[in-house]
């Protein structure tokens, strides 16, 4: 079973079958097809000998008379991104379960799987921007379908933003094409084409603006926040905890090895916008008074602090880049789980009206308190070993580094600031009257909760095992570059 | 050439029909002559093209290719057409002839080797266009139409015709074979006569196939007309505009292009602009279209901007991509027209719940038009993108990419209204069998072309 188009079959097939099943058992079948997706992803998790080969590779042919070939494969930096992907989608459909949808959004959900697997294990420029606009439409439709307020016109502009970003990809991904000379997209090929100063100037803005506006980076995040608050929360944990790593993945997959003079030239300056990201995303988090609109903000603060990682070109800041996405994925996803269950058991998310929950909710507030550690990053939970590598590369990175890690650094006060202060305001204090008929969480929501927490504090203790997947290709990732 | 004799002789066939009172015969003996045809042109591909009566036809892969995809345009808006023309008018054997007799011509125009034969395949289909535009006797607008696309149909063969007689009076010929030498012998003193041609002639055929800023007539045109002739003009007739329109440039002006290019580049980025800045302020569907096929004019274009080996295949996939998409929208537009009386974007209004097969199809189809991966419009945007950068119009690529941007407004606002919007009555659009079979064949297609793009691509 080590054949990775199963893993892009499959979604695809159960999204077909999704699509037709009208009754509410959709959600059963959903999380099946998820397990086994899941399932048939561990031989390769098994199997994979953690050097800087790519494995498991696969060719065919696609459109010969152009030249295109259909390549994919796994190595130390996409793994651990298949294993996100993989294994966080369960999740999400059993944090579904409360809410009552059919099948067609769970085909939806399916479908995105596909295109994100795609983009992760693909190598070859055409089946990555195939996958990469493949998982946008059906996020655009499980947001618009199932969101709340002002959602057509929100994510229409959030659409048509990130539709414009690849679309300046794909006209550097022609070009490339062009340059290659024998009409060959496939990654190995691409990455070894010697291009100009110029040329590597251009391509470097085309991809960097694609990937910054996905992740999203300041100040290309001005979809992100109303897009977040107002899709269903399925959608904001697709968003937040899978997509936007497409983003970062692309910084390492695509934008360091096709341009490296240009990443050297202009790494400083992308630095220096995912700190920016940072110190903003903390300081606004701070005035939120909507919980879902925090994390989001907080969010851009994590995602910027990651992106800072991926442009300090040291080995520290790239692992780490690559943990803390698997981290920033598990604890959001946990947060904006625990965001739904209070609106739906309280009918509020506004910070003002709510307090006290925990004499209500101790089982809550308890798995709330040890996700928000990790957020934070706590030492022995996943978030301390991510931030801690962020900050060493930072530390190390090639100009001003010191004054880049000071800087991002405040990322740990400012953390622990908005996160307790949300904390604070929904579990502690005293409890509204019309809130004191609230039950604590049980069934599914305990047991999504209890494995979030669990992965909190498992690779929070032991982080080895996935830091050692990425080492290799990482350090080879970083002679190609220098 | 057995094509468009089958064809011609079908024509006058529908017409006796239809005089003979045989009205449940009219829409079989059509397709089956239109499948007729279709035969035809598969049993040339072998063939070697030679051109053909003295130089005045060529059935090369190019020509039997657009001709063929003709035809099978053709066939599927005929299938549309059953109750369509029922409810329009009562001798409807007119419509099929007529729809026949341009489709003649527009064979004519794919397989062109000399200007005699272009300038009367543009003519065949033209008449029988301003006659079906103008169809619905008792009605203003499409007697407006008609009167418009007259007219300036009548003005821009003048300026082609003027432009053919420039060419011959520098060359003494109609014959592309015999031009091509003429400017392979005179690479540096080509008469000043034929660059004016040229320029004539690029106004005469970007009046044809509807191009800024000759483009004035196709909003109120296709508004005007009826659901099914519009789709007609904005697929079949545009198709083999720029079949003919390719094939003068590729064969014959290529060595030329210094001169044109820059011309043409200006017209592509007016068009570019002109049409989806105007598309994005219509409330109607139908006027929406018609600017979106001016947009989508411009970006077919490109592949005769920067002529190469791909401009052929690259044509051809994105004449299907749009003619395919084309017909789903058109034809839905037709069943909600039907439905609710209007071809406001309010029409769609709550199709995703009663219709969900049928918003399904519209939704991919607007997805193609838009030029999204897994669909066919994507293969036809890139194979566009990828002849202009041969020649590294690179602000010409950043420009069509915010138009690409725009362009998915309008086309979302169906999905939209389709999905978001709650409609107005419960009851389902009825669909009959010949409308699932179309919509079917299109969304089929156009998924696997998007998916298996090379069945296309290595067609020429």
């Amino acid at each position: 079973m080590d054949n990775l188009f199963i893993l892009l079959l499959l979604p695809v097939l159960s999204a077909i079958i999704l699509a037709f099943i009208k009754s509410s058992s959709a959600r059963w079948a959903a999380l099946l097809f998820s397990i086994v997706q899941l399932g048939l992803t561990i031989p390769f998790i098994c199997q994979f000998v953690p050097d800087a080969s790519i494995q498991f590779a696969q060719s065919y042919t696609w459109i010969p008379s152009l030249g295109i070939n259909f390549q994919i494969g796994l190595d130390g930096i996409s793994l651990p991104m298949l294993i996100l992907t993989n294994g966080l989608i369960p999740l999400i459909i059993l944090a579904s379960f409360a809410h009552d949808i059919k099948g067609d959004f769970y085909a939806l959900i399916a479908f995105m799987q596909a295109g994100l697997v795609l983009v992760f294990i693909s190598l070859d420029a055409f089946s990555f921007y195939v996958g990469w606009e493949a998982a946008l439409i059906p996020i655009y439709f499980i947001c618009a379908l199932w969101g709340e307020g002002d959602r057509i016109r929100i994510n229409l502009k959030f659409f048509i933003y990130t539709f414009f970003g690849s679309l300046l990809m794909l006209i550097a991904i022609i070009y490339l094409y062009q340059q290659t000379g024998s009409n060959d997209l496939s990654w190995a090929k691409l990455t070894q084409l010697t291009l100009t100063d110029a040329a590597q100037r251009y391509v470097f803005w085309a991809f960097f603006i694609a990937f910054a506006i996905k992740i999203p980076l300041f100040p290309f995040h001005s979809w992100q926040p109303d897009t977040y608050t107002h899709a269903p929360a399925a959608g904001t944990m697709l968003l937040s905890g899978i997509m936007l790593k497409m983003g970062l993945f692309g910084l390492l997959r695509w934008l360091l090895p096709l341009t490296p003079e240009a990443v050297s030239q202009y790494g400083t300056l992308a630095l220096l916008l995912g700190v920016i990201g940072v110190v903003y995303g903390s300081l606004i988090a701070f005035k939120m008074n909507d919980a879902k609109r925090l994390i989001a903000y907080s969010s851009i603060a994590h995602v910027g602090l990651i992106a800072a990682g991926i442009f300090s070109f040291t080995q520290e800041g790239l692992q780490g880049a690559i943990l803390q996405s698997i981290n920033h994925g598990i604890s959001v996803i946990g947060l904006f789980f625990i965001i739904d269950i209070i609106q739906q058991r309280t009918g509020t998310r506004n910070l003002s009206e709510l307090g006290g929950l925990a004499s209500k909710m101790p089982i809550l507030a308890a798995c709330f308190l040890i996700i928000i550690m990790g957020a934070i990053g706590l030492p022995l939970t996943n978030g301390f070993i991510g931030e801690f590598l962020l900050l060493k590369g930072l530390f190390n990175a090639p100009a001003y580094g010191v004054w880049f890690a000071v800087a991002a650094g405040t990322t740990l006060i400012f953390g622990a600031v908005y996160m307790l202060r949300l904390y604070q305001k929904t579990m502690l204090g005293t409890i509204h009257d019309t809130h004191s008929g609230v039950s604590d969480i049980k069934g599914t929501e305990v047991l999504v909760l209890g494995i979030i927490v669990l992965l909190v504090l498992i690779i929070g203790i032991l982080p080895n095992y996935l830091l050692h997947l990425s080492e290799a290709s990482v350090s080879q990732l970083l002679q190609q570059i220098k | 050439m057995g094509a468009i004799i089958t064809l011609s002789l079908l024509g006058i066939l529908i017409l006796y029909l239809g005089l003979y009172k045989a009205k449940n015969a009219l829409l079989p003996v059509s397709i089956l002559g239109l499948l007729g045809a279709l035969a035809y042109e598969l049993y040339y591909w072998q063939s070697d093209a030679v051109p053909m009566y003295k130089g005045m036809v060529l059935f090369d892969h190019f020509a039997l290719a657009f001709s063929m995809l003709c035809i099978v345009l053709t066939i599927l808006i005929l299938l549309l057409s059953k109750e369509y023309f029922k409810s329009i008018s009562e001798n409807i054997a007119e419509y099929y002839t007529l729809i026949i007799f341009s489709l003649t011509g527009a064979l004519m125009v794919c397989a062109y080797h000399n200007f005699a034969m272009l300038f009367i395949g543009l003519e065949i289909m033209s008449v029988a266009l301003y006659i079906l535009v103008g169809i619905r006797r008792k009605d203003k607008a499409s007697n407006e139409a008609s009167l418009k696309y007259f007219l300036m149909g009548a003005f821009s063969t003048g300026f082609l015709l003027f432009g053919i007689t420039l060419l011959y009076g520098a060359t003494g010929t109609f014959d592309l074979a015999v031009l091509k030498e003429y400017i392979i012998a005179n690479p540096t003193e080509v008469s000043p006569l034929f660059y004016g041609g040229i320029l004539l002639l690029l106004v005469g055929l970007c009046f044809k196939v509807g191009v800024a800023p000759f483009h004035f007539w196709t909003p109120d045109v296709y508004d005007g007309a009826p659901i099914l002739i519009t789709t007609f003009m904005s697929t079949v007739v545009k198709i083999a505009s720029f079949a003919g329109f390719l094939k003068l440039f590729s064969m014959v002006l290529i060595p030329l292009n210094e001169f044109w290019t820059p011309v043409l580049l200006t017209i592509v980025i007016i068009t570019l602009f002109v049409g989806n800045i105007t598309a994005l302020m219509q409330t109607s569907f139908k006027r929406m279209m018609a600017y979106s096929s001016i947009s989508h004019a411009g970006y077919m274009l490109f592949a005769i901007l920067s002529i190469g080996a791909n401009s052929a295949s690259g044509i051809l996939t994105y004449a299907i991509a749009y003619g395919l998409s084309s017909i789903v929208a058109f034809g839905s537009l037709m069943l909600v027209k039907r439905h609710i009386g209007s071809d406001q974007f309010e029409s769609f209004n709550g199709l995703g719940k009663t219709n969900p097969g049928l918003a399904f199809a519209i939704t991919v189809a607007m997805l193609s038009l838009a030029g999204i991966p897994l669909t066919a419009g994507f293969i036809g945007k890139f194979m566009m993108f990828t002849t202009v950068m041969n020649d590294y119009h690179t602000v010409l690529l950043l420009l069509a990419a915010i138009n690409a941007a725009i362009g998915i407004y309008y086309y979302f606002r169906v999905i939209v209204h389709m999905y978001f919007m709650k409609g107005e009555g419960e009851e389902p659009v009825q669909l009959s069998i010949n409308f699932k079979l179309v919509f079917g064949l299109a969304v089929l297609l156009t998924i696997i072309i998007g998916i298996y793009p090379d069945i296309i691509v290595s067609l020429i």
